[in-house]
């Protein structure tokens, strides 16, 4: 066990974990998170996803020490129900779900993406999310709403920031 | 339906299990006793005999809420709050909008004001298992909870009579108030007549019910409630569950199927940080520590020694195991008894052999389950189907009292059928039963794939057919083998799934039965029997087509590895066989594929579902295939299906179109068009949804998912070795039309696409390339050994 600074949804955690815990069950089980998921334990599925610096990260596989210190994003931190993300709002407004597990993946995937690639088109969206996995194949809409955000993102997002600043 | 049942004997349980029965204290007869889920008898020689009752169970076990009283359903706060009791699950197919709708619409107030309370023992009515297509039929037609809903608002019109002296059909009730229709300002709410107060009713089966025509919250695309807490990571899963004091536990399953416990050496994980214990109760082994990590790291190192395996049958072989295994259990869905002789005078016979393999439920989060077993107490968190089952067959696990055990429905990943759900439950409890502290218990993915679920059946199927010289199908005759082992725990056989066998309990038995005895009643909920014969049994035609001549024969044999229902069961691999193969006789009749089964229907559902998908698809008439002028590179094609789900239970029909690389077998399905119909139709996005999610989740079925073994263990373990397509592919464009009959009884749809997608693509790879596939799923190799087939014959 060590004592570990971990910088979550802009909070600092101190949580006394073995080192080489992967991050995801200290973020469920230590800091009592229910967005990101375990599906799989093996990079293969995408559940268990987070942000960490920008980049999209597979918690499952991230050993909690090698995440100290960094900026983490969860699902929890990307918007309220107040005040959701456009992806989450896209979400709503698609409502693309079915049994809702593979959500913290899909959302969290797309975001960073999205990030990055403001003005990606259909086909680049599609291949940004082919490693992640929804077993009730709620793509269609999944695919809609993360397209949908992405419009949202463009117009809303730069008018939010440039208010931000 | 049965009522009555025996208890499996002490002689088919080990000493363990029986004393746990014993400790639970089930007299030989009192558990089943009405449950009516699982018959239990005798046969001659002694031997087990069960069947699982006819028709869909309609619940109320000792102890549940009586389904025939109105307060098991429905409370009205002093605030006019409505709660809702059902047990009838979430599972992510959007049920719980849909009953929220039904409450809301029957007693005439808006959405928000309902709460819904689904599937916990201490609260809802016991409603059996939330699966088979059956949630719609049950709780929306005219008999439970629409029942309630609409005998609560019968009831407070009455209530609200006596209150302001105004006769009952001359008051209008809105919004949860009841008004004078002469006088408004007349009124009273809901929360003044009963507010906190029971009804004390019965439910009144007689009760008028709303006409679709008045409907202004069913019928219409009411939002999940779900949603926002899922988008933003508030929601609970089961996952999710914390309790105070929870340990972490990890199983440890064997190396081989069949493989027991020699020796468990628990000084191997003796000082690792965290252990708290390790369990061992016949061949179920597990560990239970502070954190889960710990949990995982002292299973890993746990030094179990195990007995060889009992050895798998060659995987490579398995289709003809399947048809060659002795003795089997034979069933006869129709037989006019004359297919052979009809088959001997037709111009022409085609016989074609199809093959479905063992899948997977493959749940995108691994199972989980909470339980909080102290002294003669269990409190279990699941993600069951089925909470009231699993209350008395966790009481069996666990020698304890039923009314001790309280079962809480907490949503887990979506299982289309029983996938680990229930075994994981059962693990919890057995490590909280050991500690004395509530565990959660959440499956590795490895353990979920090969010792978790029960698979999916793998099916073998004989088509043969006889065409005139006309080409009209003159006899129709299906041949199929399946296997299985375990299925539902039910109320009372722990040992259908892993955990339970492994803990000492037995499945169900293997009843033999050979030859099949004469039907004596048409069923068709297996879609044994293909839509184009007239299912004549008894002198009347009762299946949906025109062919008088037909028999369908099952044989069942007992299957290697674990297996149960998973989304259509049996009907999907039946449909495949009979979709495709009606592809086949259309081909050879040089008939469009449409018009030939237009000419075979006598069923004006499925009539009109055909007739609407093809419209939706501007189907161009033309026999298949298509002339093609190249045998290389890409070739498009189009197939079509449909399917009177159960016979009864829902109309669909598709069509793919699809791209077929001929260089490499890789198949594209570039549109999917689909037309269904559900009779009155409770939400049309929640619909479609299941609609959509089916189609996609049959393409993956039919193109890339099987189940593989070795000579010893299973070998499909994570999603590099059984393939599921990613959210991101090239997804088909998918269009829904959707039938409307709001007049007629509800039926299931979340089984109806997933049933007829691998015919329609397999049917359309055809269509494009001439090549027939007709083993699922369809991999690049498949399609390019079929089309060298092709090549060859040409
Ligand atoms: S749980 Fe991390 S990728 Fe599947
Ligand atoms: S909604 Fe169930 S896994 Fe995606």
């Amino acid at each position: 066990m060590s004592a570990i600074n971990l910088k979550v949804n802009g909070k600092v955690h101190a949580v006394d974990v073995d080192p080489t815990t992967p991050l995801l069950y200290v973020l469920s089980d230590d800091l009592a998170l229910n967005g990101p998921k375990f599906g799989c334990g093996l990079g293969q599925c995408g559940a268990c996803t987070v942000i960490v610096k920008g980049q999209a990260i597979r918690s499952c596989i991230t050993p909690v020490k090698s995440v100290e210190g960094a900026e983490i994003t969860t699902l929890e931190g990307l918007g309220t129900f107040e005040k959701p993300h456009p992806l989450q709002r896209a979400f709503i407004e698609e409502q693309a779900a079915q049994c809702g597990f593979c959500i913290n993946g899909v959302i969290m995937t797309a975001k960073a993406f999205l990030d990055k690639n403001p003005k990606a088109s259909e086909p680049e969206i599609q291949q940004a999310m082919s490693g992640v996995l929804c077993r009730c194949f709620t793509n269609v809409r999944m695919l809609r709403a993360i397209n949908r955000a992405r419009d949202g993102m463009t117009t809303e997002g730069r008018t939010r920031e440039a208010a931000a600043k | 339906m049965s009522k009555h049942s025996e208890v499996v004997p002490n002689s088919t349980l080990t000493d363990d299990a029986a004393a746990a029965w014993g400790r639970a204290g089930f007299s030989r007869r009192s558990f089943l006793v009405g449950t009516g889920a699982l018959v239990v008898s005798f046969s001659m020689k002694g031997a087990l005999q069960t069947a699982v009752a006819q028709g869909p169970f309609e619940g109320g076990t000792a102890g549940s809420p009586p389904l025939s009283q109105l307060d098991s359903w429905i409370a009205i706060a002093a605030d006019g709050g409505v709660t809702t009791y059902t047990g009838k699950a979430e599972l992510g197919q959007g049920i719980s909008t849909a009953q929220i709708q039904l409450v809301a619409e029957e007693l005439c107030v808006p959405f928000e004001r309902v709460k819904l309370i689904y599937c916990d023992t201490a609260q809802t009515p016991d409603q059996g298992i939330t699966s088979g297509s059956q949630s719609h039929p049950t709780n929306f037609n005219q008999k439970n909870l629409a029942q309630a809903a609409a005998t609560a608002r019968e009831a407070l019109l009455e209530l609200a009579s006596k209150r302001l002296g105004v006769s009952a059909d001359q008051l209008i009730a809105a919004d949860g108030v009841i008004r004078a229709k002469s006088d408004p300002s007349k009124k009273v709410a809901y929360g003044e007549l009963v507010g906190g107060k029971k009804f004390e009713i019965k439910l009144d089966p007689n009760v008028k019910r709303k006409p679709a025509s008045e409907w202004t919250v069913l019928g219409t695309p009411a939002r999940r409630p779900d949603m926002p807490a899922m988008v933003t990571g508030q929601f609970e899963f089961v996952h999710n569950v914390r309790l105070p004091g929870m340990l972490h536990g990890r199983v440890v399953r064997p190396p081989a199927v069949g493989a027991t416990v020699v020796n468990v050496d628990e000084g191997s994980v003796h000082g690792l940080p965290g252990v708290v214990k390790v369990v061992v109760k016949k061949n179920f082994v597990g560990v239970v520590a502070e954190k889960p990590w710990q949990a995982i790291q002292a299973a890993n190192k746990l030094k179990v020694s195990w007995s060889a395996g009992t050895g798998l049958p060659s995987h490579a072989d398995f289709y003809n195991y399947l048809r060659t295994q002795q003795p089997t259990r034979d069933t006869l869905l129709v037989n006019s008894k004359d297919v052979d002789e009809k088959l001997a005078q037709a111009a022409t016979v085609v016989k074609a052999t199809y093959y479905c393999p063992n899948q997977m439920h493959g749940s995108m989060g691994t199972s989980c389950a909470m339980a909080d077993v102290q002294g003669d107490k269990a409190t279990l968190f699941s993600p069951t189907q089925g909470v009231w089952p699993v209350r008395n067959s966790a009481s069996i696990l666990l020698g304890l009292k039923p009314e001790n055990v309280h079962v809480i429905f907490r949503r887990g990943s979506g299982c289309y059928g029983l996938n680990g759900a229930d075994t994981v439950t059962y693990d919890a409890a057995l490590l909280s039963q050991a500690v004395g502290k509530p565990v959660r218990v959440q499956l590795s993915r490895k353990d979920e794939m090969a010792w978790g679920e029960n698979y999916g059946f793998a099916f073998v199927m004989d088509e043969r057919a006889g065409l005139d010289a006309q080409g009209n199908i003159v006899a129709w005759d299906h041949e199929s083998w399946s296997a299985n082992l375990g299925n539902r725990p039910g109320y009372s056989t722990p040992g259908n799934v892993i955990t339970g066998t492994l803990a000492g309990f037995s499945p169900e038995p293997f009843m033999p039965r050979s030859p099949a005895p004469e039907p004596r009643a048409y069923t068709n909920n297996s879609n044994g029997v293909p839509s184009y014969v007239a299912g004549n049994v008894g002198g009347k035609p009762q299946g949906t087509g025109t062919v008088k001549s037909e028999r369908s024969l099952t044989h069942n044999i007992p299957s290697p590895l674990f297996t149960a229902p998973l989304r259509s069961p049996a009907r999907l691999q039946n449909t495949f066989a009979h979709e495709s193969f009606m592809d086949e006789l259309a081909a050879r009749a040089k008939a469009d594929p449409v018009a030939f089964r237009l000419r075979h229907l006598s069923d004006e559902r499925l009539i009109d579902v055909v007739k609407e998908a093809a419209a939706l698809a501007n189907w161009e008439a033309r026999p298949s295939p298509k002339p093609q002028s190249h045998r290389t590179g890409v070739v498009a094609g189009r197939g079509f299906s449909c399917v009177a789900y159960e016979g009864e239970n829902g109309w669909a029909a598709m069509v793919a179109e699809v791209e077929v690389n001929q260089d490499t077998g890789k198949v594209t399905v570039k549109r999917i068009f689909f037309s269904n119909d559900s009779g009155p139709i409770s939400n049309p996005d929640g619909l479609r949804n299941q609609i959509e999610g089916g189609a996609l989740q049959g393409m993956s079925r039919a193109m890339g998912e099987e189940v593989t073994w070795d000579d010893q263990k299973v070998t499909s373990v994570d999603w590099e070795s059984y393939r599921s397509l990613p959210l991101g592919f090239d997804v088909p464009e998918i269009k829904v039309k959707l039938i409307n009959r709001a007049d007629e009884a509800a039926t299931g749809a979340g089984e109806t696409s997933i049933t007829i997608v691998a015919a329609a693509i397999g049917n359309a790879i055809f269509d494009a390339t001439g090549a027939r596939i007709r083993q699922v799923p369809f991999t690049p190799q498949r399609v390019k050994a079929a089309l060298n087939q092709t090549l060859s014959q040409v």
